[in-house]
């Protein structure tokens, strides 16, 4: 009958409809707890002080001013690493190789492998080769280069493919009118690929700014102000792993610093993004 | 027909009575060319002369090579790695073949149009500025006397001077083909080739770029592939008949282009033209 089988189409729209908004719904719900929870415990504590005074009894008291600035060095390491490795490695494999050649698909695979592999991977190899075999020993340095190397695959890999997906007929243009591939890569590619560099550096920019267990065995605990990139700094995360783990009392330390370690990923990502949207712009746009 | 006085320089009528439109001398020498994709023979043993100053155009169906004829000639095939080119193509003296040509300037002196309008996602200026500032033009002063220059021989200028620093993509389809056009004379070349300028623009702006390229005529060398036989008739001096035979593209037919539309010399041609075939 045809009233009832549209009848039973109707139904079964109807408890579809339902669960994907459970669905959503929970996702939602419970990103609101986490952020609550950690604003309702955390922002009552938060002072000028706490942001720029040193931390003192293991934590429970004092401030977290030297650790945001190991946390921001490490980062900057990082960043200053991944990115020009990054991006050259994405234009090689984007424009220097062979498209689904059995080599480049071989990279591929390696990179998503090795994106998906866990932090504390990372950990354990940055201690042996950058602490150990290189001897920087626990230090901002090694840490800073450990992140490079863990957010590395998955940054390559979005600007690769924001770089593939480049419309062709630019690339030909570029051709057409003489213009070297350097030439064409740096003032036409690149500019249109912006918007996936920019999700892979917001991407590469959260996984840093929050990683703990690969930072634990190669920038290490120490507390203190870092006087150089070879003294070991405790990064945020560290910071809040310790306190609810390690540190009886230093719950509230704890939220206030996850508080301000939120609020950092946000800055830094909306900064990260009008900084090169601005660069992108100016490349675009200025004569 | 009598001669009006205020007749355009060049007129298909003027072919067949007076002297040609132009000088008939060779720009380009092309001589027993032949395209390979793999092992698939895609264009065989084409033989033919690019006077100067003149519309070439080429015809033919789909398939037959048109374009990949259009691009051995500034060397675009050199980027397909399975594409084999042989034969020669004089151009200047020297066969633009050889492995010793310099790419970057034989493709400044011969410019390329494409089917699909494809500027730059940058600024309306920075199009025209990027090749400029590729082929050495430092000065500021030059650049910006040059750009004016090139958007007032494509018709531009008045519709997008007051808005150089915006997104080129954001013209319409023919304005942005007028901008490319710009972009290819703006290096001052010799020679344009032009694959299907218009077929992907509406039938005004496609009136606007046809005329464009009329007015090209005497300036620049032009070889322009078309589908669109009347807008062939119209624009060019020669036309060049290409038909595919087993899948390999073959030259028919060259001469002038009243001539070859009025008086096919091979059957091929004359039911292709009258739309029999293809
Ligand atoms: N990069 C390539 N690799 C392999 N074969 C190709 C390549 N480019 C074109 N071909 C083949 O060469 C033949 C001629 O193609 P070409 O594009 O030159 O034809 P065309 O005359 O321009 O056709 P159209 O009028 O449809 O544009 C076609 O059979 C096409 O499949
Ligand atoms: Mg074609």
């Amino acid at each position: 009958m045809p009233s009832r089988s549209a009848s039973n189409i109707r139904l079964a729209d109807q408890c579809f409809s339902v669960l994907i908004m459970a669905c959503a719904a929970f996702v939602t719900i419970t990103l609101i707890w986490v952020l609550g929870d950690i604003v309702i415990k955390g922002a009552s504590h938060i002072t000028w002080s706490f942001i720029t005074s040193e931390p003192s009894d293991a934590g429970r008291s004092g401030g977290i001013g030297t650790i945001l600035v190991s946390t921001l060095l490490i980062l900057c390491v990082a960043l200053g690493a991944a990115i020009p490795i990054g991006l050259g490695v994405a234009v090689w494999l984007s424009e220097f190789t062979v498209q689904h050649s059995r080599f480049s698909n071989t990279v591929g695979t390696t990179l998503d492998v090795l994106a998906g592999i866990p932090s504390i991977v990372y950990g354990l190899f940055g201690n042996a080769f950058f602490s150990l075999y290189l001897g920087l020993g626990f230090s901002i340095l090694s840490g800073g280069l450990t992140l490079a190397c863990m957010i590395l695959p998955i940054f390559i890999r979005t600007c690769e493919s924001g770089l593939s997906a480049v419309n062709n007929d630019w690339r030909k243009g570029a051709q057409a009118l003489g213009m070297s591939r350097s030439a064409a890569i740096w003032h036409v590619l690149l500019p249109a690929a912006a918007p996936a560099i920019i999700a892979g550096l917001i991407l590469g920019i959260g996984r840093a700014t929050a990683e703990t267990a690969a930072l634990i065995f190669t920038s290490g605990y120490v507390d203190r102000m870092p006087g150089s990139l070879l003294d070991s700094g405790r990064a945020l995360a560290v910071h809040i792993y310790d306190l609810s783990m390690n540190v009886t009392g230093g719950d509230n330390a704890a939220y206030a610093s996850a508080f301000v370690l939120i609020t950092l990923i946000i800055l830094l990502n909306t900064t990260a993004q009008s900084l090169i949207d601005r660069w992108f712009s100016q490349r675009i746009y200025a004569s | 027909m009598t001669m009006q006085p205020h007749s355009p320089t060049f007129t298909l009528g003027q072919i067949e009575q007076g002297p040609p439109c132009c000088e008939p001398i060779p720009h380009l020498s092309i001589k027993g060319l032949s395209v390979r994709y793999g092992a698939q023979t895609v264009l065989d043993e084409v033989s033919l002369d690019i006077y100067k100053g003149c519309i070439t155009a080429l015809i033919g169906p789909s398939g037959c090579g048109k374009t990949s004829f259009l691009s051995t000639l500034n060397k675009m095939t050199d980027a397909i790695s399975h594409a084999h080119v042989t034969g020669s193509i004089h151009f200047d003296n020297n066969n633009i073949l050889d492995a010793q040509t310099n790419v970057l300037q034989l493709r400044r002196r011969i410019g390329m149009i494409f089917q699909k309008p494809n500027p730059f996602p940058l600024s309306i200026e920075r199009n025209l500025e990027l090749p400029l500032k590729e082929h050495g033009i430092k000065s500021r002063k030059v650049r910006k006397e040059k750009i004016e220059k090139a958007l007032r021989d494509v018709g531009l200028w008045h519709e997008v001077s007051d808005r150089l620093n915006t997104s080129a993509l954001a013209l319409s389809g023919g304005q942005q083909q007028r901008l490319c056009i710009a972009r290819a004379i703006i290096l001052e070349p010799e020679i344009l080739l032009m694959d299907e300028p218009c077929s992907a623009l509406d039938p005004i702006s496609s009136g606007i770029v046809e005329d464009l390229i009329i007015r090209l005529r005497g300036d620049y060398t032009v070889i322009i592939v078309t589908h669109n036989l009347a807008q062939a008739k119209r624009v060019a001096n020669y036309a060049a008949f290409f038909w595919m035979k087993e899948r390999v593209g073959k030259l028919i037919e060259f001469g002038q282009c009243q001539h070859l539309f009025d008086t096919p010399q091979h059957e091929l041609t004359a039911a292709y033209i009258s739309g029999a075939k293809g």
